[in-house]
């Protein structure tokens, strides 16, 4: 069951690879179409949402055998929750697709929900037991409405990004164009990660180092890429002897910065190649494919995201949880990273509706605050599982 | 103050910008022909008609959204910093705040020590950030509703010219027919759920106008939810206790006045099947190889009978046999119990023998409560043993004395005296783990140590929070009230039969989009000319 779920899984990658590009050869590049262009692009983009919906039947039939294999809801692990994620963010696209018809919306939603799920798979993937604090239906409930409200918020951000990458002025240099690039490359940079992993994965590459914790223990870490960054005061034991070049003192997960640093330069490198084949920005490069999307139609998809998701965010990431919390850990609240994370995104999507609903903020400044939105929440999803220690920290 | 008085007829608060009955634009908006600023209505409010005194000043302050978004970007940046490290209460246990985050993190951690962050969330400061958007809240809404619900509320049928005109979407059609386009135009808005009024040739259609005052609603869910956190800082509002339980052991529950009593028939923990295919790697990769399945307390809930005597056993009746586990707490009487930590193989009693050193004969064996250890031991036949000293966490003090840490028996330790037949003076002997000194000079008796009996002690949590129906009730009101304004939209058609002319004008809170389709799709329906979006056409021109 486990091995049909991976495979359902893989299926579901592959068409939302495949619908990436189909909703690609929807959009058209033409100020004035002719008709049977426009007759075309429709086709192209139904066809669209068709492999899409496809996807999502197999991505739900992952979740399902996953579901059945494990003996609970898969959404226990980050591997777990990012896959749950993505599929939000799928089924929040096709919502918004019937509500809008607009097929441009696919060139960037669906490699978001792509990437998510090459990024899960870098995790561990086993099924894991529940911890008696997890055994409860408010997991489902909790985690199940948070998933789904992120996912339609990071529609939101799929729209703002496609009415920046179409507005934002390429002719000339400012901090705008600047800010795009900057998010492109972290786009760019998660992609390396992805690559390096599975490529030092697979050629079996590893280093072992001994070294000294924080607290005063000698401990094992394991480096599966080269170390550039080493673990304080850390001795090569066994694996590749490569490295490292510094060491950093023990508060400091050496491991993972090191994995940020690779993925931080390799982002650059494919950025810098990029550069050097398109001779532009590459926001300025892209720009033309975007150039008869309805900015009006984006900023409302935008905003009508945030509208729809913002409630849900609330009902599940707060109310919920709340909930939970008060059964489980007997207060509805504690100030733990996860909960103040929660918080905050909360906080920002409120700021968002009185700057937009009172203050007037449409259009760029909405759209960037779309695209900051999304920023906090994948920060709450990986910098505070990871990073940040808590009660949440499960993977 | 003077009243505004309108060419219609209806009598407006000083201050309004735009009438409220027929929405003529006063003052300067009157001569400008720009699309309507239709925010609140152009509704006469405090905040943008009063500047003068201080008591203005600060309504207006708080009642700016400028302000209240200033307020949450400052706690948004606050709350961040809070979770840079671990705040203190979730620092390890024993640990010191003042030494800790300097070890841990270095300069930087003390720094943020010194700043006050291990405790941001209950700092002063961060309190008062919290007050000044609860202000904000209560100021900006009452600010804001009073007057739009007054404007929503005069708002009549036929409008005046200018209004309409200067509506972001608005259109003319040239028709001779206009009656039979009315007709027509109420036949299709009251299909799409549109409320109709007609007067004069004028019709007037509204939806969801209830949308409208979900922002206000929200933020008196809002409101109650932060009374309801701050009644917490007041005694007795709460009641948050702990209680630990040997297993068998009874004891009655803190904070009820001794009028629930609970047993421990047993403390488990159960740990998930390491050899068990679908878990096993998950299993394995842990730190410590193992995963809890279960921790669970069998416990039996009593209740007194009677009044309390004291010096007297209560007499309880059972309430309930109930397994207290994580997630599925024991409720009763607006108390909860929480299973929320334990101890396992604590010592309970310890078992010794008294022997002869020449023959190493057993003389006698007792066994010692270590909670309730008895004075004196008699073994029989002149034989006896007293306890002179007990430390049930035995350590060395700084003196080189013996000492106890705490009253918990983790490392017992005795001066025991021993007397037989042959040493009816008595002989001293000081017995510890796997230790026996004999400090005054060497004995001829002994007593050794024979056996330990542990047992798990269970933890639970004891909490009663006379707040939460009162945050219940705010995070419900929050939560319709977010639905309310952010699923619905409030709509608004007029069309107006002028000489030849039809005019058509149309607005929404928000999400312009789905508006105008819909309007386009009634337009066409009624045989009217699409209306133009004055907004949209700007930005073409761009």
């Amino acid at each position: 069951m486990e091995q049909l779920s991976s495979n359902l899984l893989l299926i579901a990658f592959i068409l939302y690879l495949v619908s990436t590009f189909v909703f690609a050869g929807s959009i058209s590049r033409k100020k004035y179409s002719t008709d049977k262009q426009l007759d075309r692009n429709k086709k192209w983009g139904k066809l669209g949402i068709a492999v899409s919906i496809i996807g999502f039947l197999f991505h739900l039939g992952y979740f399902i055998t996953r579901w059945i294999a494990s003996g609970h809801i898969p959404n226990s692990n980050l591997f777990e929750y990012m896959t749950l994620f993505s599929m939000a963010i799928v089924l929040a696209f096709i919502v918004i697709h019937f509500m809008y018809q607009l097929n441009v919306l696919g060139v960037i939603a669906m490699p978001v929900a792509l990437l998510l799920i090459a990024y899960a798979s870098v995790f561990p993937r086993d099924i894991q037991p529940l911890i008696p604090a997890l055994q409860s239906n408010w997991l489902i409930l909790h985690v199940s409405t948070v998933a789904l409200a992120q996912g339609v918020l990071a529609i939101s951000f799929v729209a703002g990004l496609l009415y920046l990458l179409r507005s934002v002025n390429q002719s000339e240099k400012s901090k705008q164009t600047f800010w795009l690039e900057v998010v492109l490359y972290s786009v760019l940079s998660v992609i390396a990660f992805i690559l390096l992993t599975f490529g030092f994965r697979i050629a079996g590459y590893e280093t072992v180092f001994h070294y000294i914790d924080r607290d005063g223990f000698e401990a094992e870490y394991v480096y599966e890429l080269p170390a550039l960054i080493g673990p304080n005061e850390g001795e090569i034991v066994s694996g590749k002897a490569f490295g490292p070049l510094i060491s950093v003192p023990a508060i400091i997960d050496a491991g993972q910065l090191n994995t940020v640093i690779w993925s931080l330069l390799a982002g650059l490198a494919l950025y810098l190649l990029l550069r050097l084949l398109l001779r532009k920005r590459i926001a300025a490069a892209i720009q033309p494919a975007f150039k008869n999307i309805n900015l009006d139609l984006v900023d409302e998809i935008s905003f009508r995201a945030i509208a729809i998701g913002f409630p849900l965010f609330s009902l599940g990431g707060l109310v919920f949880a709340m909930i939970w919390a008060q059964i489980a850990w007997t207060r509805f609240w504690g100030w733990d990273p996860k909960e103040v994370w929660a918080l905050i995104t909360f906080l920002f999507y409120a700021a968002y509706l009185h700057l937009r609903l009172s203050k007037g903020w449409h259009g760029t400044k909405s759209a960037w605050l779309a695209v900051i939105g999304f920023v906090i929440i994948i920060f709450n999803l990986v910098v505070v599982n990871l990073i940040l220690v808590g009660l949440h920290s499960y993977a | 103050m003077k009243e505004i008085l309108c060419e219609c007829g209806h009598k407006n608060p000083y201050g309004t910008i735009l009438c409220e009955s027929c929405g003529k634009p006063f003052g300067e908006e009157e001569q400008s022909d720009e699309i309507l600023n239709m925010r609140y209505e152009g509704s006469a409010r405090r905040s943008q008609t009063y500047k003068r005194t201080l008591v203005d000043k600060v309504w207006n302050f708080f009642s700016s959204v400028k302000v209240g978004v200033w307020i949450i970007v400052i706690l948004v940046v606050a709350s961040a910093i809070g979770t840079l490290f671990p705040q203190e209460m979730y620092i390890p246990p024993g640990e010191t705040a003042s030494s800790y985050y300097k070890e841990q993190y270095g300069s930087i951690g003390e720094l943020y020590y010194k700043l006050g962050f291990h405790n941001l969330y209950s700092s002063w400061w961060y309190i008062i950030l919290l007050a000044a958007l609860a202000t904000s809240i209560i100021i900006a809404s009452i600010d804001r509703f009073f007057p739009l619900y007054r404007s929503l509320k005069n708002q009549r049928v036929i409008r005046h010219d200018s209004f309409l005109k200067r509506q972001r979407i608005f259109g003319v059609t040239k028709t001779a027919k206009s009656d039979k386009v009315l007709t027509k135009a109420k036949e299709e808005l009251e299909k799409k759920r549109y409320h109709v009024k007609e007067e004069n040739g004028n019709l007037f259609a509204e939806k969801n106008r209830f949308s409208r005052w979900g922002a206000y609603v929200n933020h008196v869910g809002l409101i109650i939810f932060l009374i309801g956190a701050m009644l917490r800082y007041f005694p007795g509002m709460y009641v948050d206790e702990f209680i630990q339980l040997r297993d068998g052991e009874t004891k009655a529950v803190p904070g009820t006045n001794g009028e629930y009593y609970i047993t421990n028939n047993e403390f488990i923990v159960e740990l998930y099947d390491e050899e068990d295919d679908k878990y096993q790697s998950a299993i394995q990769r842990t730190k410590d190889g193992v995963v809890v399945k279960n921790y669970q307390t069998n416990a039996t809930l009593y209740k007194r009978v009677g009044e309390a005597i004291p010096g007297q056993e209560p007499k309880l009746k059972k309430v309930q046999d109930y397994p207290i586990r994580v997630n599925q707490p024991l409720k009763f009487d607006g108390f909860s119990l929480y299973q929320t930590s334990y101890k396992l193989n604590e010592f309970v009693s310890m078992s010794f023998d008294l022997e002869r050193k020449s023959d190493n004969k057993k003389l006698g064996s007792f066994t010692i409560d270590l909670l309730n250890p008895k004075e004196r031991y008699d073994l029989g036949d002149g034989y006896a043993v007293e306890i002179l000293d007990y430390f049930p966490d035995f350590f060395f003090n700084e003196k080189g004395e013996p000492a106890t840490r705490s009253k918990s028996p983790n490392n017992p330790a005795f001066i025991f005296k021993m007397f037989s037949p042959e040493t009816p003076e008595g002989e001293t002997s000081f017995v510890a783990i796997r230790q026996t000194l004999e400090p005054l000079g060497e004995t001829q008796h002994r007593v050794s140590f024979s056996g330990v009996e542990t047992t798990n002690t269970t933890v639970l949590t004891v909490r009663k929070d006379y707040t939460l129906w009162i945050l219940a009730i705010g995070g419900a009101i929050f939560m319709i009230g977010v639905v309310q304004g952010m699923y619905w939209h409030h709509r608004r058609i007029w069309i107006s039969s002028k000489e030849n002319e039809v005019w058509f004008a149309a607005h929404t809170n928000k999400g312009w989009f789905g508006m105008k389709n819909e309007v386009d799709d009634i337009a066409e329906k009624v045989g009217l000319n699409k209306p133009i979006d004055r907004v949209q056409n700007e930005n073409m021109q761009e």
